[in-house]
């Protein structure tokens, strides 16, 4: 804290604060060295432990524990397949229903809206950003779902002709949980979060640079897509990529909505489970290899959501050679 | 893991312990939670002593009595009485509940359909896929049954109730048993989970031709549609206080070592087929003779005054010739000098 002061309120040149703070800049050194190893023996105590807590479970099942749907407490027989995959789903679609969305409110927020509804819609965003996820839960499985049945799931099972693709895809019960109810309300949880974000992005813009399309007569939305957007894409997509991984380890909002079947969901509409959900449900009263399996999913998210920052830098790589 | 988690525990306990030496801790089923909190705020309003219990599923209350983190454990499930041997615990019982079928059918009341325990079984299966079924329907002659497919709701999460219901199934279809069988979590082979009471109330109440289970109090409180049963005695019973207490009074309890016992299909003819008592675990051998001592001196009390307060939470209490068939095992609870802590 000291440190931070005396060279905040000293105009000099580094080297001779350094020379003059010499006592503390050791002491600075090491605090923050602390801090990020800290960080790192955290990260690599939960994988070591997810591992030897999962190990039983991942030794007796090996791979079949990643395709196999059978989830059965009772005869300790344990497959992931379906957990997995509806993680995957829900995420992928939150993020497909999320991301225009959110693009949508930052360009609004930065480009269009009118200085006066600036600061209180920008705060409003942030505002949605810290509802806890209990709490989507709840609206979700008592204001949403009932409106859901009725305005969507039920025209749209009515309406799906027989035997086609629609009617395969809205299969289930109408009763506003499911896959596709699990996913908005995930996109709603994930949204404030990245239209936060893109909107600071957006902020970084130099200004001589849209005001410069401007001035060669781009309308609002060529500037958008022409200049804004590339000129911010490798900080958006480490923003999508933050989100989808939200969206990923999301427990409590998901479990209270998604129907929590352990099988494959056949359509939209029917109940699916996701890793996060399996564990908060049955982690509780669990125990033995049961324990171990749960364990072994929360190893399985891990992996899922490291794959997903890996690509994302992967991706940032990429743009960054052209 | 399990023995780091535990050390953390029982230092958190150790150092709660030394802070407040006459404090009592307890653990485990969320189902009695409520009521042993409000037993041990009127029995330290009447005699100083605090009891501090923590609601955190049976499942974890076996676990912390048996690696010996707190004063006493709770379970919905008893333990069977070679495991309560080998842990060396001993088991008795508190309150009664009990599991309740709920459903959502239009025009149809509380108590208006019937449902036997192997129909109950088949709908969760779903063999019996819409409610005008005719083996429904025979039992349910005058009742208008829509032709309503049947959406079968259960908890998603881990359970003392779905360990209830399960049991009840099994002992009531060979295919259950053979199948699915009785567990707080079972593979469930058809139908949607909700999470908690609440979270099954509200799937049903949402869907048209829904059926589920919950706690009977929260069935109560809600004023849910529930179904008569049939019980062992081939009586229709509606889900009363005085039905749980039937089943209780009926039970064999001086017959059940550790008195292992589910309260299903229990002789009586008021009996409800669905009911279960929640348990207290405790060491045979306390280390603490005065510890011991106070856990039993607090149930005690409560046996003996704690009846209006179970009741107005919508529990059944013991009936009173269980209560003294369970001080006289009291005497097995002994000290390290070997002499009974609470006599």
């Amino acid at each position: 804290m000291s440190t931070a002061e005396i060279s905040a309120a000293d105009p000099a040149p580094r080297r001779l604060a350094s020379a003059r703070g010499s006592g503390l800049e050791p002491v600075f050194h090491a605090a923050c060295f602390m801090a990020a190893t800290t960080l790192l023996a955290a990260l690599g105590g939960v994988l070591v432990a997810l591992a030897i807590g999962g190990w039983p479970a991942i030794a007796k099942f090996g791979v079949g524990f990643l395709t196999n749907v059978t989830w059965d407490p009772v005869q300790d027989v344990y497959g992931a397949a379906g957990p997995i995959v509806g993680t995957l789903i829900t995420s992928a679609l939150a993020l497909l229903f999320a991301l225009p969305v959110a693009g949508g409110v930052a360009f609004f927020l930065v480009e269009l809206c009118p200085p006066a509804l600036r600061r209180p819609i920008g705060t409003a965003v942030e505002l949605l950003a810290g509802i806890p996820s209990i709490v989507y839960g709840m609206w979700g499985l008592f204001v949403f779902a009932p409106m859901f049945a009725k305005w969507v799931e039920i025209p749209a099972m009515a309406a799906a002709p027989a035997d086609s693709i629609w009617s395969t895809l809205v299969q289930g019960i109408p009763n506003g949980s499911g896959i596709l109810a699990a996913s908005i309300i995930l996109a709603i949880m994930i949204l404030p979060f990245m239209a936060a974000t893109l909107r600071e992005l957006l902020h970084t813009v130099p200004a001589q640079v849209r005001e410069s399309a401007y001035g060669l007569g781009a309308t609002t939305g060529e500037v958008v897509m022409k200049v804004t957007l590339p000129y911010v894409r490798r900080g958006a997509i480490g923003a999508v990529m933050l989100g989808l991984g939200r969206a990923l380890g999301e427990t409590m909002a998901v479990t209270f909505i998604i129907g929590n079947s352990h099988d494959f969901p056949k359509g939209l509409f029917d109940a699916g489970s996701t890793i996060a959900s399996t564990i908060a449900n049955e982690f509780n009263e669990a125990s033995g290899m049961q324990q171990s399996a749960l364990i072994a999913l929360g190893l399985v998210l891990f992996l899922i959501t490291f794959i997903v920052l890996a690509l994302a830098r992967l991706l940032l790589r990429n743009q960054a050679r052209l | 893991m399990n023995k780091l988690f535990a050390a953390a525990v029982f230092a958190t306990v150790a150092f709660g312990a030394a802070a407040n030496a006459a404090s009592l801790s307890g653990a485990g089923a969320t189902f009695p939670a409520p009521v042993y909190a409000k037993w041990a705020e009127e029995y330290k309003a009447k005699t100083g002593n605090a009891l501090n219990y923590q609601a955190i599923g049976s499942g974890g209350g076996i676990k912390q009595i048996t690696a010996n983190t707190v004063d006493f454990g709770a379970s919905d499930m008893p333990l069977k009485p070679d495991v309560l041997a080998q842990d060396g615990l001993q088991q008795f019982p508190t309150v009664i509940g009990g599991v309740v079928p709920v459903m959502n059918l239009p025009g149809i009341k509380p108590g208006d359909v019937k449902i036997t325990g192997p129909i109950l079984a088949d709908i969760y299966r779903g063999i019996r896929k819409f409610w005008d079924d005719p083996v429904i329907a025979s039992y349910n002659k005058g009742v208008k049954l829509p032709h309503l497919p049947i959406t079968v709701v259960h908890r998603s999460d881990g359970s003392g109730t779905t360990f209830l219901f399960t049991s009840y199934l099994s002992m009531n279809a060979a295919h259950w048993a053979s199948g699915p069988g009785a567990n707080v979590s079972v593979n469930w082979p058809v139908g949607i989970g909700g999470k908690g009471n609440d979270g099954v109330a509200a799937f049903v109440k949402q869907t048209p031709g829904a059926i589920g289970y919950v706690e009977y109090a929260y069935a109560k409180q809600n004023h849910m549609t529930y179904a008569l049963m049939r019980n062992k005695s081939g009586r229709w019973v509606a889900p009363t206080a005085e039905a749980f207490a039937a089943a209780a009074a009926g039970a064999k309890w001086g017959a059940a070592p550790g008195y292992y016992l589910l309260l299903l299909d229990q002789p009586g003819a008021n009996a409800w087929p669905i009911s279960g008592a929640t348990f207290i675990l405790m060491h045979s051998k306390q280390a603490n003779a005065q510890t011991g001592h106070d856990v039993l001196a607090f149930f005690d009390w409560s046996y003996k005054n704690g009846n209006p307060a179970a009741e107005t939470l919508d529990y059944v209490p013991l009936p009173e010739g269980v209560k003294s068939l369970i001080r006289k095992s009291w005497l097995k609870i002994t000290g390290p000098d070997g002499q009974p802590v609470y006599k």
